[in-house]
């Protein structure tokens, strides 16, 4: 047993290295592709190469004879066992939603699509064998763009009868929250600013490092599977829902998992064919997906066009601001798909006090990827949207970015503050956050830069970015979950488990995949029990041992979770207090617990919560009226979300001979409340940081007009790595606006730094060539595309802003009209 | 990512190397440092049955002064390349090109030849290669025969190596003293060039060889420029003139990192660059 005096004074605030990095990082450990089973046969999949087609045949002869081939099977081999690929959040009871067989047996509708299976000895032999497959198709006209789904020439399902899937709507006058946009935009059209943009949130790939593996092994009391998911409870109820087989003799396991960022977020077509063949076989089947099956048929993010009107009055008062989404939700409506646009749908008036707003979210259907949750899912959007629009509003009223903010923010003292989209805001301080960035940054010599690079005409122009972004995080009341059409709840649960010898084992139903749980949930229980940080083991991601849980997403594990958990290590020290009473023979009242130790006032006498589980385990002395465990355990449904903030600043230079641009300076103050682990803090940070930035500069998944994904490659499909980046200053505020509604003050983290970085690289390189007349260029901002900003605003001579929206449907544009994906 | 299953091959002499290729023809691949050659084999681009490993022939890999010119072994890594003393006193265009390809590890596996041979038009090394007029030492069934840089890229992917033949050394004119930069020009550092120029010249500037990469479907020279430059002085203004004439004559791809005339406007942006750079202004 170890002595509860050496622990630290508190652990909470600590820089923790995380315990699990080595296994993590080595590689020594359970990933899904790491398990081999006895007898276990490998998978490899037959995709369409076609976006749209009928499949006319399927010869698997050559297939089935090949060296170790158990089994070659496609769609109509299966009948209801294959069960479907769900979507659990329905946006609106009259939405259009295509069925989504995982393995459909006529038709496909994207290029990916699996349409046969081939089982074998081998990893090797089965993908060898899958070339064999001969698959005959009827190709149909496909759907490719936002612009052309709308038309509805094409349909990407021809029985649907338009790819029109739901129009979802929020109105402020409506809900009772604000005023009429309508009305306020017709008044600032006579007497005050009307901003119009479209913007466009390019699709994306969550590209997390460990590609999707699944193993399912059929034999035993429970069917188990394992899978490089961020959602096994999820699974586990989805399964049973959609393929008959009772939940209570399936347990899925998420073991190790090699990022997400949402992208593993999903009841993907791949688990559920492994889910069939396995019972089908009565064999433990794996699947590993490679690089470019991940890219091509892992959901992708993003993918919005935003019709944008915000009206303001001269001084750069905002009166209302009208969205317009269309979202492309590609060819089928995936697990969360169409909820996603819509989670943005309450943060488009983000810091501001707005009277009047109106969001509008059309999804539509193409014949490509399916779409749902990446890194931020809705809010990056907004956010890009409104803060690009706040730095519009600054140039137009002719005031610093900074100064239109501060004029329509929520004051520090405002707070708890009820917002236009009907969301209560409990705690925030935007003052303090970007005084401290501000300063940090060097703001203003900065400017003075810039102004000093304009005057003499300097080939490398300066630009400066603002974000002053919050979002609602922490995912989330149920209650609210629920009057949005969600599936399921955003409740959280965990237990404590004393063992005999006084370690500690908490579980919790949260499901890490690179967060570092297991290493600030011990954080937590050590302070908040009073045990070593050593001492506590935190076990998750099997159902058999975290039987409630609703995994991890939306910025909820430490603010949910770690609530949960608190919760729990408060009932087993309830507990322990009258064991303790027993064995000291005081009354409960006279009991102090600090440090691990019940004390009895006023005496030297003690008794530590280790020496309290070993009684409960040897059960020689409790007292009559006890049931012998303090073990405890706790489900948590938050009251509201959370509401992190902060201001981000970015400085870029542009090489206006070759378009290209170069980060100079980040600097973010982030107020997320109390801190656990501000290494862990400064990790997701600086990836999060890394993400948007590389949504602002960097990535695009491009499919041609066919429907091929020209991007398919890390060739292609560009991320950055360290050497692309510069070192990020981040800040935290001295005293942070502490959440309200949990006990530890948290706010969440995880998506933080790519919801606020996107639109501050971008205002930065706008900021950098708007005295050429230009106010947008389309994300990615590549060289290519800032260069041809640069000489169309030379060639027209224009240095006013247009008044009327600038069109991103240019001919030619990528993933629009045409196909060449050149840009131009 | 799992190739066509092939049979591999390790022959420790050239000799051995050009009968197993004459044995297997059409169905062997050569294999260098694999750094083009796996990848096109684990997505099933490409399915020889045959797989030649030069990496045991060890006359390949070196570099060696040969009089008026530097010697370079076919299977030298990009590592060696560009920090051979060597190749930097005689040949510092290479040395610094060398240096721009991928990342290191990659710089540790990949090779000088494999790289000529593979004559992808985005590689980093035709174009200083082409620049420097490298000769190609190709051994065939018939003994050895030397290509001049002109003939031996062909097109997109294809050079003068024949089927039964294998690149040995690349023999390297010395251009002792002369002055050297290698401007590439990418989105993310290990990417290939979207374009990129090689440039170095005697003095400032008496001579200058100009190579420009990915402007067309094999490396190519500026000729162009390289004339107007001759008894230009080294100053922005000096080779204003000769650099806009460094699209004269390319045909560059169209793609996701730009189209056509944006590669016109960079190279000739670019070849301003690298020609001051070269010239130590
Ligand atoms: C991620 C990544 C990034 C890269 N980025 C760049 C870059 O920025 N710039 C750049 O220039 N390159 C880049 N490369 C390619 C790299 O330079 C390769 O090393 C080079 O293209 C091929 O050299 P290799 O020795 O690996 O040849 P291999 O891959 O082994 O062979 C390539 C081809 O040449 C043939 N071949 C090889 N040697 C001979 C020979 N002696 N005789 C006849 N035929 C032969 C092979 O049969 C094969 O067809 C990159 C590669 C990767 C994987």
């Amino acid at each position: 047993m170890t002595a509860t005096q050496d622990r630290p004074a508190t652990e909470i605030g600590k820089d923790r290295r995380r315990k699990e990095d080595q296994r993590l990082i080595t590689g020594r450990t359970r990933w899904t592709d790491n398990i081999t089973l006895p007898g276990m046969l490998h998978m490899a999949m037959v995709r369409s190469p076609f976006a749209h087609a009928t499949i006319t045949s399927i010869d698997t002869e050559a297939a089935k004879a090949s060296t170790n081939v158990v089994a070659v099977l496609s769609g109509k081999d299966f009948g209801d066992e294959l069960g479907v690929c769900i979507n659990a959040w329905p946006i609106t009871p009259d939405q259009k939603t295509p069925g989504h067989s995982p393995m459909p047996a006529d038709r496909v509708a994207f290029a990916g699509e699996i349409v046969a299976v081939v089982v074998a000895r081998t990893a090797a032999e089965a993908r060898d064998a899958a070339e064999l497959v001969d698959v005959e198709y009827d190709e149909l006209p496909a759907v490719v763009g936002i612009k052309k789904a709308l038309t509805d020439e094409v349909l990407a399902h021809p029985d649907l009868g338009t790819n029109k899937s739901a129009l979802w709507v929020f109105d402020s006058a409506e809900a009772g929250t604000g005023t009429d946009v309508e009305a306020a935009i017709a008044t600032a059209r006579t007497d005050g600013i009307v901003i119009e943009r479209d913007y466009r949130q390019q699709r994306l790939i969550p590209a997390f490092m460990e590609p999707r593996s699944v193993v399912v092994d059929p034999t035993g009391e429970q069917i188990t599977m394992w899978s490089a998911t961020q959602i096994p409870h999820i699974l586990r109820f989805a399964l049973a829902a959609t393929t008959g087989v009772p939940e209570s003799k399936i347990r899925v396991i998420a073991p190790d998992v090699g990022g997400g960022f949402g992208g593993k977020l999903q009841a993907t077509p791949e688990e559920w064919i492994a889910w069939a063949v396995a019972r089908r076989l009565s064999r433990p089947v794996k699947y590993t997906e490679t690089r470019s099956e991940s890219l091509m048929a892992a959901h992708h993010g993003r993918d919005q066009v935003q019709t944008l009107t915000l009206a303001a009055d001269k001084e750069g008062k905002v009166t209302a601001l009208r969205v317009h989404l269309d979202a492309d939700l590609g060819a089928y409506i995936a697990l969360v798909g169409g909820g996603v646009p819509v989670l943005g749908a309450f943060m488009f008036n983000a810091i501001y006090k707005f009277p009047a707003y109106r969001f509008e979210c059309q999804t539509v259907l193409t014949n490509t990827t399916f779409t749902d949750a990446y890194r931020g899912a809705g809010r990056p959007e907004a956010t890009y949207a409104i803060e690009r629009l706040m730095d519009e509003l600054a140039a137009e009223v002719g005031v610093d970015p900074l100064e239109i903010r501060e004029r329509n923010w929520i004051k520090h003292e405002e707070f708890p503050f009820t917002t236009v989209a009907g969301l209560e805001y409990d705690s925030g301080n935007y003052e303090a956050a970007t005084a401290l960035a501000k300063e940090s940054f060097g703001y203003d010599a900065l400017r003075a830069e810039q102004k000093e690079r304009r005057d003499r005409g300097d080939r490398v122009q300066l630009g400066i970015g603002v974000s002053t972004f919050t979002e609602m995080c922490g995912l989330a009341p149920s209650r609210v979950l629920g009057s949005l059409d969600y599936g399921a709840g955003g409740w959280e649960h965990a237990s404590v488990r004393m063992l005999a010898t006084g370690k500690v084992e908490v579980v919790t139903g949260t499901s890490a995949h690179g967060q570092g749980h297991e290493t600030a949930f011990s954080q937590i229980v050590a302070d908040r029990l009073g045990v070593p940080f050593e001492d506590v083991e935190v076990l998750h991601g099997d159902t058999q041992v975290a039987h409630r849980g609703l995994d991890t997403y939306g910025s909820r594990s430490l603010v949910v979770g770690g609530e949960a958990l608190v919760q729990a290590v408060d009932k087993v020290i309830d507990k322990a207090r009258h064991l303790a009473s027993h064995l000291l023979e005081a009354s409960q009242d006279d009991l102090d617990y600090a440090d691990g130790k019940f004390t009895v006032r006023g005496t030297d006498q003690g008794v530590a919560i280790q020496e309290l589980a070993t009684a409960t385990f040897t059960g020689h002395n409790y007292p009559d009226d006890m049931e012998l465990s303090i073990d405890a355990e706790a489900t948590y449904d938050p009251v509201n979300f959370n509401y992190p903030h902060g201001t981000h600043l970015c400085a870029m230079e542009v090489d206006t001979e070759t378009g290209a641009v170069k980060m100079r300076k980040y600097t973010c103050c982030d107020d997320i409340g109390n801190i656990i682990n501000p290494l862990i803090v400064a990790g997701q940070v600086h990836g999060g940081l890394v993400q948007g930035i590389a949504q602002a500069l960097w990535e695009e998944a491009v499919h041609d007009e066919a429907g091929t994904l020209v991007s398919g490659s890390f060739v292609d499909y560009l991320l950055p790595t360290a050497a692309d980046t510069i070192s990020f200053d981040v800040q935290h505020t001295q005293e942070p606006s502490v959440c309200t509604t949990n006990t530890l003050g948290t706010k969440g983290v995880g998506e933080a730094g790519t919801i606020a970085s996107t639109p501050a690289v971008v205002n930065a390189v706008v900021d950098a060539v708007r005295h050429l007349g230009i106010n947008d260029i389309q994300m990615p901002c590549t060289p290519e595309r800032v260069w041809r900003a640069i000489e169309d605003s030379r060639a027209g001579g224009a240095t006013e802003t247009p008044p009327d929206a600038m069109p991103h449907f240019a001919e030619g544009e990528a993933n629009q009209d045409s196909t060449d994906g050149a840009g131009q | 990512m799992i190739p066509v299953q092939f049979d591999y091959l390790a022959p420790t002499s050239v000799e051995e190397a050009l009968a197993a290729l004459g044995q297997h023809g059409d169905d062997a691949k050569i294999l260098a440092g694999g750094q083009s050659l796996l990848p096109v084999l684990r997505m099933r681009l490409n399915a020889p049955e045959v797989v030649i490993d030069l990496g045991g022939i060890s006359s390949l890999r070196g570099i060696r002064d040969d009089g008026d010119a530097l010697v370079i072994g076919a299977m030298t890594t990009h590592h060696d390349v560009r920090d051979d003393s060597l190749v930097k006193e005689h040949a510092l265009l290479l040395s610094k090109a060398a240096a721009e390809v991928a990342d290191s590890q990659i710089r540790h596996r990949g090779t000088f030849g494999g790289a000529l041979a593979h004559a992808d038009p985005a590689g980093d090394l035709g174009a200083p290669a082409l620049a420097l007029g490298a000769q190609f030492v190709i051994a065939g069934p018939g003994g050895s025969r030397t290509v001049d840089a002109a003939d031996f890229f062909v097109d997109l992917f294809e050079t003068a190596i024949g089927d039964d033949e294998i690149l040995t050394e690349v023999r390297i004119p010395k251009h002792t003293g002369w002055g050297a930069h290698y401007e590439k020009f990418v989105r993310v550092a290990h990417q290939w060039p979207i374009v990129a120029v090689a440039a170095t010249v005697r003095g400032s500037i008496d001579e200058a060889r100009v190579g420009l990469t990915n402007m067309g479907s094999t490396p190519l020279r500026a000729t162009a420029t390289e004339q107007a430059l001759a008894g230009a002085s080294a100053t922005e203004d000096g080779v204003r003139e000769a650099s806009q004439l460094a699209a004269e004559g390319t045909n560059p791809p169209s793609d996701l990192n730009g189209a056509a005339d944006y590669r016109q406007h960079l190279a000739r942006v670019l070849t301003g660059r690298a020609v001051l750079k070269a010239a130590g202004a």
